[in-house]
């Protein structure tokens, strides 16, 4: 069952001549997770906002699980979808961690007694809890990025977007990230969907929605998209040190699989062939 | 920077750190009120006695106390000339030209004073005790009342909290801000008032633009997390009244009623 339906969407900042949003449509099933990737200014962070309301639309329709998005609807469709944001410091409201995760539950007039126990239990699935009473000063930006997305599942959506969320990250941060929202799809039965420029959060992903300009180019597995080798560059996303080497091999002649291979695959695929010319 | 430490935080465990904010702030409010009753030897000592005990009962050493004092050490001294010369009647001690040293003015200086250090220090418990978010939740606990009015405490609180989340993020970009600044030659030390003035408004322009850009940013995502209005908010910070808050209120209630006794009825 399609979660995320998009139909036909337009979106033209008022100070632009140019749409950053020119008649977009695609589908997202329940409990996939899609990586919508693209240039810098090519809209997928207008979609985003688009997506949860923080803008409106000029015209199109976003339909999220059964309920059109409308001025009435937004503060229900909030309930349904979280946001993790680009820069950690500037998304996180609370004085501590704890506070920080509360205050979502706190705008939902959520009784105190619960509140403990959510709080509690939205930590220990990121991983955060001996960390509860520290501020923000004295955690890491991965660590930031954990306490929203506790924010988040505290108030128990069914779409989580990442909007951009690890950029700012350095590369174990962003590790370490990625395994906590692969564990927590699992375990919520969430649907994801991430902007990004970075690789591994893109192959992470079941499906790629590749955007330009404001209108969609392409949709396919990671792996289809992956083949594309010099397009991925075109198309916005940085090429995997994986592909670059295959690329390299296949210049020298060397027969290398056709099919996307993971740092970790390569490497196994190095030790198991010959590299025979 | 590290050198001021008036309205400074140090953690700790004492019988002063356990109160509630709300009583710390009442009875700071009530002693610097009462400060102003006391007239005589003894109405001050009972005021001095009762700080003495406070910074006794807080665990934290009377030098550093001191030391709080300190860059306040200039207006003080200002504070109390003033007063010497400018004090006129009763007994004149020394007089030179228009400056008169006079028994009253060495008695209204010695009383100013006693009240400077006295509110200086009270507030310096306060502040050396309690988290600044602390003071926070126990001002908007206090102000609760208003609500009745409309007023929006909620919303106040709020922009308090986040006011003081967001000190030490824009002191680490205004740190980032002067190094590179400082990478390109500038000096900050270096010139007279006017020099100097100068190269703090480089730091300042980027500074706010950055402020704006990110109040824009933490909007959106208080907005994204459901954020409507202050007002209808649960709270999942709680101040807890316990027994030691009232044993407080009452030695203070207790002592500070002697000295305005002292004052009006002997």
């Amino acid at each position: 069952m399609a979660i995320i339906q998009v139909e036909h969407l337009n979106y033209q900042y008022s100070n632009s001549d140019t749409k950053a949003i020119d008649d977009v449509s695609f589908e997202i099933q329940a409990g996939d997770w899609v990586a919508i990737v693209g240039h810098n200014g090519s809209g997928k962070s207008t979609l985003a906002k688009l997506l949860i309301g923080l803008m409106a639309a000029d015209s199109g329709k976003i339909t999220i699980d059964g309920q059109e998005l409308t001025p009435d609807s937004v503060w229900q469709i909030r309930e349904k979808v979280g946001m993790v944001f680009q820069n950690p410091d500037n998304q996180f409201v609370g004085a501590t961690v704890a506070d920080d995760v509360a205050f979502g539950m706190e705008n939902r007039g959520v009784d105190r007694d619960t509140m403990v126990v959510k709080v509690d239990r939205a930590l220990k699935q990121v991983g955060m809890s001996a960390y509860k009473d520290r501020e923000p000063a004295n955690l890491s930006g991965g660590q930031k990025q954990r306490v929203a997305l506790a924010g988040i599942i505290a108030i128990a959506p069914k779409i989580l977007i990442l909007d951009e969320a690890t950029s700012m990250l350095d590369p174990r941060g962003r590790q370490e990230i990625l395994a906590v929202i692969q564990q927590l799809k699992t375990d919520l039965n969430l649907t994801v969907l991430s902007i990004t420029h970075d690789i591994d959060e893109a192959a992470n992903a079941d499906r790629l929605v590749v955007i330009d300009d404001g209108r969609f180019v392409e949709e396919a597995t990671p792996d289809n998209i992956f083949n594309h080798g010099q397009q991925l560059i075109d198309m916005g996303l940085d090429v995997p040190l994986s592909e670059k080497l295959k690329d390299a091999l296949q210049k020298r002649h060397v027969a290398v699989p056709q099919s996307y291979l993971d740092e970790r695959g390569l490497i196994d695929w190095l030790r198991t062939s010959r590299l025979n010319k | 920077m590290n050198k001021v430490m008036f309205g400074r935080f140090i953690p700790g465990h004492s019988w002063v750190h356990r109160l509630d904010p709300r009583a710390k702030l009442v009875l700071s409010f009530l002693y610097i009120a009462v400060v102003f009753f006391a007239n005589d030897f003894w109405t001050y000592l009972i005021m001095t006695v009762l700080l003495l005990a406070s910074v006794v009962a807080s665990a934290i050493p009377l030098r550093v106390y001191i030391r709080g004092l300190m860059p306040l050490f200039w207006l003080m001294i200002f504070t109390v000339l003033i007063q010497v010369f400018f004090g006129a009647g009763g007994h004149v001690y020394w007089q030179w030209g228009w400056l008169v040293v006079s028994q009253n003015g060495l008695n209204s200086a010695g009383l100013i004073l006693m009240r400077f250090v006295l509110i200086i220090l009270i507030s310096t418990i306060l502040t050396f005790t309690t988290e600044p978010l602390e003071i926070a939740d126990g001002i908007e606990s206090l102000l609760s009342p208003l609500r009745k009015f409309h007023f929006p405490v909620a919303t106040l609180a709020l922009m308090l909290s986040l006011a003081l989340r967001f000190v030490p993020t824009l002191m680490d970009e205004a740190e980032k801000i002067m190094n590179a600044q400082r990478s390109r030659g500038v000096d900050f030390g270096a010139g007279g008032l006017r020099q100097r003035i100068k190269t703090i408004v480089p730091i300042l322009i980027p500074l706010f633009v950055n402020a704006f850009n990110r109040a824009i940013e933490i909007s959106t995502a208080m907005e994204a997390r459901g954020y409507q209005d202050g007002e209808n908010r649960t709270k999942y910070r709680q101040l807890k009244w316990h027994r030691l808050d009232t044993v407080s209120l009452v030695i203070y209630v207790v002592s500070l009623s002697a000295v305005i006794g002292l004052r009006y009825f002997s």
